[in-house]
C-alpha cells in the first residue's frame, strides 16, 4: 500500500509534466525533427518563429482577442452577479440558470451556432476576430459570473451599507467598496478567461479565415509534419500562461500575507 | 451637531410579522438613548428606522425639525456603528475615517486632518496608516466609531457595537463611549441586549419587547420602580411571588403587606432588596444554602410560613450564613413593586 502514493505521483509526472518537459526540451533541438537524439541546445527555431510574420500576427491576435474578450466578460460578469446579489429581481433563479448554462453546451455548438448567424447576418469574415471574441465572451461569461458571484458575501454588503449611510452615491459605492473588495475574484476571473481564451481552438478556427489565432496557425502548420519550429511556439504559448499564473499568484495572493 | 428625535404613530411589519407596534418616542438633543429588549423585540428594526435602512410602514420620524422617514440613509444626519463594525479593508484608516467627508467633497487635505483628528479622540493617532485586519476587535470598534462621528452626525446611532468584545474590554469601552459622547454633545442611540452596559451608559433606557415600549425612564427608575412585569424581569433578577389583593392590603405567603391593590397580583423583590433592616418585616427564612460572591453573599432562602417558596437573596458579604440558618426577613417599602398578574 506504501507504493501506491509513488506509483501516483509518478504518473502524475509522466502524464502530466513529461510532455510539456519533452516539448520545451526540443524546441531546443540543432536538428529538423524533434525526435531524440538532442542535439542542441540551439536557438535556431526561436529565431526561425520570431522572424516569421504570420505567426507573430497570429501571436498578436491571440493576444487582442484574449485581453478583449476576457476584459468584456469579466465586466458582464461583475455587472450580473452584482445585480443578482444585491436585488431581489423576479426570476433570479432562472437568470442565475440562464448565465450559467453555456458552460455545459460544447465549444463546437457555440461555435457553429456564432458561424450561422453571422452568415445570416451578412457581417462576412472581416470581423472574423471580433466574432472569435463574441465566442469566448460567450464560454467564458458564465465562469466569471460563478467565480465572482461565490465571493459576495456578508462582508461586501455590510460594507456597502456603511458606505451609503456616509453618503456615498450607488456609484462610489460600486467602484471605491465592492470593486476593491471583490478585486482578488475580478482578478481571478480575468486571468482564468485569459488563459481558456488564449488557447481556445475550436470556435477561432470555425469563426476566423485571414485574420487567424495562433492555436488556427500552429493546427494549420501541424499539417505540414512535425518540426522544432512547432515545439519553440508551444513552449512560448505554454511561457505566457506560466507568466499569468505567476502574475496572478504574486499579484492576488502574495499581497494578502 | 445633535438634534432631538420625535418618532410618532410609528408601525411596521415584515410580511405579517408586526415588529413595530405604535411607537412613540423622544430622544432630545445630546441625551444619550438605549434601546433594550430580548432579541426580536424589535430594537435593531428601530435602529434601522432611525438610520433609514428600513421605512416604516405608518409614522413619523422626526430628526431635528424635518421628517425623515423616506430620506435615504446617506441624505440624514444619522451615521451608523454597525455590529459588525463594517470596516472597509481595503482601505488604512485614515482612508476609513475619511470617507464620510470625501463623500461630502472635502479635499484630501483637509478630511485627512479630519480623520487624524477623530483618530487620536479614540486613541488610534499613531495606526492612520494600518490596515483594519492589523487591529484588535475592540480597535475596530473604535475605528468605527471614529468613522461615523467624522462626519459629525446630529445623531449617533449603534447597532449592539460592543457585542463582539470579551467582558473587561466591553466595561472599558462602555466608559470610554460615554466620555466621548460627553465631549462630542451628539446624540446617541444605542441598541444592546445587555441590561448591565444599559445602565452602565444611558441617561434614558427604552425597553421594548415584542414591538412595544414596555418602559422608558432613567437607570435607576428603571430598575428600582419599573413600569411593567416584563421591565422588571429583563433589568435583573427578581423574586416574583404570587399574592392576591384585597383593596387595601396585600395577602402573600410571606404575610399580609400594606400595598393597595385588588385581584390576583405578582410581588417583585429585587435580590438585593431582600434583607434584615427593612421596616416592613416578612417573617423568617432558613438558609438553604449560600455562596459568596465578592461583593454580596447569594442565599436561597425558605420563609417559613411558605417554604415551597424559595426566595433569592443578596445579603451583605461579611459572613456566609451556613445551611439551616434562620433569618428575620425585612425590606423597606419603596423596593416593593407589585403588577397585576
Amino acid at each position: 500500500m506504501k507504493a501506491l502514493p509513488w506509483i501516483f505521483l509518478a504518473a502524475m509526472g509522466v502524464f502530466i509534466y513529461l510532455p510539456v518537459g519533452a516539448l520545451v526540451l526540443f524546441s531546443f533541438q540543432g536538428g529538423t525533427l524533434p525526435v531524440p537524439p538532442f542535439n542542441g541546445p540551439s536557438f535556431q527555431w526561436y529565431a526561425d518563429i520570431l522572424g516569421d510574420r504570420d505567426l507573430m500576427a497570429a501571436l498578436g491576435h491571440s493576444m487582442l482577442v484574449g485581453l478583449g474578450s476576457s476584459a468584456v466578460a469579466t465586466l458582464l460578469g461583475f455587472t450580473a452577479a452584482y445585480g443578482l446579489a444585491r436585488h431581489h429581481l423576479p426570476g433570479t433563479t432562472l437568470m442565475r440558470a440562464m448565465l450559467i448554462a453555456p458552460l455545459c453546451v460544447s465549444y463546437l455548438i457555440i461555435g457553429l451556432g456564432l458561424l450561422i448567424m453571422v452568415q445570416r447576418l451578412g457581417l462576412g469574415l472581416g470581423l472574423s476576430l471580433g466574432t472569435a471574441g463574441i465566442g469566448h465572451v460567450v464560454i467564458n461569461l458564465p465562469l466569471c459570473f460563478s467565480i465572482i458571484y461565490a465571493s459576495m458575501g456578508a462582508q461586501q454588503l455590510s460594507a456597502e451599507r456603511a458606505a451609503r449611510d456616509l453618503g456615498a452615491t450607488e456609484a462610489k459605492v460600486v467602484l471605491l467598496i465592492t470593486v476593491p473588495m471583490l478585486l482578488p475574484a475580478i482578478a481571478a476571473a480575468f486571468f482564468l478567461s485569459f488563459t481558456l481564451s488564449w488557447d481556445e481552438f475550436i470556435i477561432s478556427f470555425l469563426l476566423t479565415r485571414f485574420d487567424v489565432t495562433l492555436p488556427v496557425e500552429i493546427w494549420s502548420m501541424l499539417r505540414s509534419g512535425l518540426s522544432p519550429r512547432l515545439n519553440a511556439i508551444g513552449s512560448l504559448v505554454f511561457l505566457v500562461s506560466v507568466v499569468v499564473v505567476l502574475a496572478m499568484e504574486t499579484l492576488l495572493f502574495g499581497k494578502r500575507k | 451637531m445633535t438634534a432631538p428625535v420625535t418618532l410618532t404613530g410609528l408601525n411596521h411589519w415584515f410580511g405579517t410579522y408586526h415588529a413595530l407596534r405604535q411607537i412613540e418616542l423622544s430622544i432630545e438633543a445630546g441625551e444619550y438613548v438605549t434601546l433594550l429588549g430580548p432579541s426580536g423585540c424589535g430594537k435593531t428594526t428601530l435602529l434601522s428606522v432611525l438610520g433609514g435602512f428600513v421605512q416604516p410602514d405608518e409614522g413619523r420620524v422626526m430628526i431635528g425639525t424635518q421628517d425623515m422617514a423616506r430620506v435615504a440613509p446617506a441624505k440624514r444626519p444619522t451615521t451608523t456603528v454597525f455590529q459588525d463594525y463594517a470596516l472597509f479593508p481595503h482601505m488604512s484608516l485614515r482612508d476609513n475615517v475619511g470617507f464620510g467627508l470625501r463623500m461630502a467633497g472635502q479635499g484630501r487635505r483637509a478630511r485627512h486632518a479630519k480623520a487624524e483628528e477623530m483618530l487620536d479622540l479614540v486613541g488610534l493617532a499613531q495606526a492612520a496608516s494600518k490596515r483594519p485586519h492589523e487591529l484588535s476587535g475592540g480597535q475596530r470598534q473604535r475605528v468605527a466609531l471614529a468613522r461615523a462621528l467624522a462626519v459629525e452626525p446630529e445623531v449617533l446611532l449603534l447597532d449592539e457595537p460592543l457585542g463582539a468584545l470579551d467582558l473587561a474590554l466591553r466595561r472599558q469601552m462602555q466608559d470610554e463611549l460615554k466620555q466621548i459622547q460627553r465631549r462630542v454633545g451628539t446624540t446617541f442611540v444605542h441598541v444592546t441586549h445587555d441590561q448591565e452596559e444599559a445602565m452602565a451608559i444611558a441617561d434614558r433606557i427604552v425597553v421594548m419587547n415584542a414591538g412595544r415600549i414596555e418602559d422608558e425612564g432613567t437607570p435607576q427608575r428603571i430598575y428600582r420602580q419599573p413600569r411593567s412585569l416584563f421591565a422588571a424581569g429583563f433589568m435583573g433578577e427578581m423574586n416574583q411571588i404570587a399574592a392576591m389583593g384585597t383593596g387595601a392590603a396585600l395577602e402573600t405567603p410571606l404575610g399580609t403587606l400594606p400595598v393597595a391593590a385588588s385581584g390576583p397580583q405578582t410581588l417583585c423583590l429585587r435580590p438585593e432588596a431582600l434583607g434584615t433592616t427593612g421596616s416592613l418585616p416578612l417573617g423568617t427564612a432558613v438558609v438553604k444554602d449560600a455562596a459568596f460572591f465578592g461583593t454580596h453573599c447569594r442565599a436561597h432562602l425558605a420563609p417559613e410560613a411558605a417554604p415551597e417558596v424559595i426566595l433569592t437573596a443578596h445579603l451583605p458579604p461579611g459572613d456566609v450564613p451556613p445551611p439551616g440558618t434562620r433569618i428575620a426577613l425585612a425590606v423597606a417599602p419603596e423596593d416593593l413593586t407589585v403588577f397585576p398578574a
